[in-house]
């Protein structure tokens, strides 16, 4: 009984961790306000200690609950809830954020690491600005954490404890959506900090390149965590959903979609606040829109309310709660933008082609793209809360077609111009000329594809064009930097070495959204094979044959499995082996389908085994999806850019500023 | 004038805000959500089966009366759906009439999908364009619908089932229309 009672204290102690660190917020969402207000350094300097306790409080929090995974304690609900004994050691472990409640205390943990980080390491931030900032942080910690507390609590017990847990939904089993909550947290979140900031440059009504260079490092970071989990997630239902599908513009990915799309307008607007000291007011905007949209992302596919508005219903206490959080941050913060947004000073005029007006262009179609989602999103949702039950409409695919592509393809075009640019005053001849080689790839690749593959849609070549574009564009930015061909090797070898990291970080993330429209443009060419097998058996797909050899059942560590064994062959060469699984969870009484997937550089031989009949045939469906790995692929290209350009110098977060090496001087010289 | 501009994202949003406040605020004094369609007859339709699923029945209005039945509005995209399914196959094992209607859904992923999950539905209505949906009220899916002998809809269920609302609603009302 020793040890039972060590675990009861364990959960305690997080309990109690968790209701301190609610405290330690309230101190640390007016206090240091107050200070900064009547310029009291005393007052001000409270912010840092409030940072580092709550963060010190949540994380023993964070993982008292997840001994509590760990060690199977079914006395506490949530572990009851998403948890068994049989379970994998991963999936205990990610258990511990794959429930609602343990989603929010992850959430706002990451929060306070943040708020600690900046706390810590931001020594050199204007003491007002760093005061009033994490106050703002104090101010959502609080909200999250008296939601938590008083709604949502992962740490209510069951008295008496049961013997066993009702398991995780097998669906969620899984490593791909195990790291999937936290990296979409961790864009979430970091977007925070650009909230914190803006409403902190509101309240103190300044904002200047300095403040600029402050908030890039952390959206920079949010932004490329953010791509990674949204990748994550559409990888995870392209294998494990198990049609071959990677995006279906359902209301729980737009949610994830929105924040990114404005985030990457804000990352690149912050820019020109930084180099050209205008778009003032419209980044502020940006913060405080892009954090909003990680709000309602994270508050609304929490509740359901995207799926059926009628969830808000069904728990009004969270309901109320979630929206008067949303009620009181968006409106709030909004409320302060239209009061102090006038008395910013407002930037000067600028040439419509320069890096700054390519920049612009970019967040003009981006926020478009944005608007298109988020009112395709929730009309219907609106249309329904309107009627009160009465009129329905339902927005799907091809509403997103037909609006957001359409406003995609001039950016993507515009994509590889823009960095070409001069600041100021760019050339616009000079930038296409420049650009010569991507236009030569594009077309090349283009009549390529129309003459490889002549069938298929007609748009799809074009799409595979466009990827050459960005690609070749996007490596031109370094080739353009480095004077390569016009110089020396030696010499460009020189300046490369001298670049910022930053220039490095912006050619992978350009050529990275090439790589992931080649990947989207080769799913026009899905093939797809639905039939009937019996063993011995053979169907065709894309040139490969898959001979069904067997099907033979087993135990997992938690689960059952059906088995099928297929052989690929070409020709009577044998090319490997691919085994397409049919899994049972007896607790929840669930199934999943494991695909195979056979990756080349080509594209996925995906292979789904269905259900048999009394015969002994088995549904098999077979799909050949043509460069379907390039989108995740160059997804991570993307982000990789983003912590690429993380490491620049220029951006570390509390590193005082130095001077840059000589090399780069030189570098950033011949680049101008 | 131009300081108003500024205040234009705010008024957005208050807007906004408004129009989703002000029927939540009027609904929250329950939890259940009274459907406009409860005790009255289901609406008239008639729904073709899932096309090229030859072995499978479409659904209308006349399936309904007779004995009493469960309609259940899915989607082979729709992970709730995929999360409620053992209960639904779990309410045809046990011997009552399933139906189903398939919202917005390509036929080839359907069947699919049916293949992969098993198919408890005595009978599909493809729904491809949603009308049928809208005329009984869907909101989103799942829902599902109980219905008694005269056709009737008589309890709705909004969002998955769960194993408590297997037990506590569905179980005790379809014994009861059984009766």
């Amino acid at each position: 009984m020793e040890r039972g009672v060590g675990q009861a204290m364990i959960v305690e102690l997080g309990h109690f961790a968790l209701v301190l660190g609610l405290m330690v917020a309230l101190v640390q969402a007016w206090l240091p306000l107050l200070g900064a207000a009547r310029g009291d350094r005393a007052l001000m300097a409270v912010a840092v200690p409030a940072a580092q306790t709550q963060a010190l409080l949540l994380l023993i929090a964070f993982f008292a609950l997840m001994h509590a995974f760990v060690v199977s304690d079914f006395s506490v609900a949530n572990v009851f809830n998403n948890s068994h004994t049989a379970k994998p050691l991963l999936y205990k472990v990610a258990g511990t954020w794959a429930s609602h409640e343990g989603s929010m205390l992850l959430w706002v943990l990451i929060l306070a690491l943040f708020g600690a980080a900046v706390a810590s390491f931001g020594r050199n931030l204007p003491p007002e600005l760093k005061a009033r900032a994490l106050a703002v942080q104090g101010m959502i910690a609080l909200a999250f954490l008296a939601f938590i507390v008083f709604t949502s609590n992962p740490f209510a017990r069951i008295d008496p404890a049961p013997l066993e847990g009702r398991d995780l939904n097998p669906l969620l089993q899984d490593p791909g959506l195990a790291f999937h909550p936290p990296l979409l947290y961790l864009g979430y979140v970091g977007f925070s900090m650009a909230f914190s900031f803006a409403a902190a440059a509101l309240i103190e009504g300044r904002i200047d390149a300095a403040w600029a260079r402050w908030v890039r490092p952390w959206t920079l970071a949010a932004w490329a965590c953010l791509t990674g989990g949204i990748a994550l997630g559409s990888w995870w239902a392209y294998y494990e959903l198990g049609w071959g599908g990677w995006w279906f513009w359902d209301p729980v990915e737009n949610a994830s979609f929105m924040p990114w799309l404005l985030g990457t307008a804000l990352l690149h607007s912050a820019i020109v606040v930084e180099k050209r000291d205008t778009l003032r007011a419209w980044t502020i905007l940006l913060a405080i829109l892009t954090f909003s949209l990680s709000l309602m992302g994270t508050f609304l596919v929490r509740s359901g309310v995207l799926t059926s508005v009628h969830t808000f219903a069904a728990d009004p206490a969270r309901g109320l709660f979630i929206l008067g959080i949303l009620v009181i941050a968006i409106g709030g913060s909004l409320t302060l933008f239209a009061i102090r947004a006038p008395t910013l000073k407002s930037g000067g005029l600028f040439a419509p082609i320069s890096r700054e007006g390519g920049l612009l262009l970019n967040n003009l179609l981006l926020a478009a793209a944005a608007a298109t989602v988020f009112i395709g999103t929730l009309y219907p949702l609106l249309i329904d809360a309107l009627s009160q039950g009465g009129d329905k409409v339902s927005v799907g695919p091809p509403f997103f077609n037909a609006t957001f592509v359409p406003i995609m393809i001039p950016l993507l075009l515009a994509l590889a111009v823009g960095p070409m640019l001069a600041w100021k005053r760019g050339n616009l001849s000079a930038a296409f000329r420049r650009l010569a080689p991507a236009a030569a790839a594009a077309m090349a690749v283009t009549l390529l594809a129309f003459l490889l593959a002549p069938r298929g849609p007609v748009l799809a070549p074009f799409g595979l064009g466009l990827a050459a574009w960005l690609v070749v564009g996007g490596l031109m930015t370094l080739v353009e930097r480095t004077g390569l061909f016009a110089v020396t090797v030696s010499q460009s070898w020189a300046r490369l070495i001298g670049l910022p990291r930053g220039a490095f970080g912006l050619a992978l993330a350009h050529a990275g959204i090439g790589i992931v429209v080649a990947g989207i443009s080769g799913s026009a060419w899905q093939e797809e094979h639905i039939v009937s097998l019996k063993t011995g058996e053979r169907l065709t797909i894309a040139g490969t044959v898959l001979s069904f050899v067997a099907v033979t059942e087993g135990d997992g560590q938690n689960y059952q499995y059906l088995r099928g064994e297929f052989v690929q062959l070409r020709g009577e060469r044998i090319l490997g082996q691919m085994w397409p699984e049919r899994r049972s969870y007896p607790v929840t009484r669930t199934g999943t389908t494991e695909a195979a997937i056979d990756t080349s550089v080509l594209g996925d031989l995906y292979l789904v085994l269905g259900e048999g009949d009394e015969s002994g045939a088995y549904t098999v469906r077979a799909y050949f999806n043509p460069l379907a790995p390039w989108m995740w692929i160059g997804a991570l290209i993307m982000m990789f850019g983003g912590f690429v350009s993380l490491t620049d110098t220029r951006y570390r977060v509390g590193a005082p500023a130095r001077a840059p090496s000589r090399a780069a001087v030189a570098a950033a010289a011949a680049a101008e | 004038m131009r300081k108003l501009g500024y205040a234009v994202p705010a008024l957005l949003f208050l807007a906004i805000a408004l129009l989703f406040a002000t029927p939540f605020a009027l609904r929250l004094d329950s939890h259940i959500l009274p459907s406009a369609l409860i005790d009255l007859p289901a609406p008239e339709f008639a729904l073709p089966p899932i096309e090229g699923r030859p072995q499978t029945l479409g659904l209308a209005t006349a399936d309904l009366s007779g004995k009493p039945s469960i309609v259940n509005v899915f989607a082979s995209w729709c992970v709730p759906c995929l999360a409620e399914h053992p209960m639904i196959s779990r309410l045809a094992e046990e011997g009552f009439t399933v139906y189903g209607i398939d919202h917005r859904d390509p036929p080839d992923a359907v069947g699919a999908w049916l293949d992969r999950n098993g198919n408890p539905y005595a009978r599909i209505g493809a729904d491809r364009d949603a009308s049928v949906s809208i005329d009984w009220g869907v909101t989103g899916v799942p829902e599902t619908f109980l219905i008694d002998r005269k056709g009737r809809i008589r309890h709705k269920i909004v969002g998955p089932m769960t194993p408590d609302i297997f037990a506590e609603e569905v179980l005790p009302w379809m014994r009861e229309l059984a009766r």
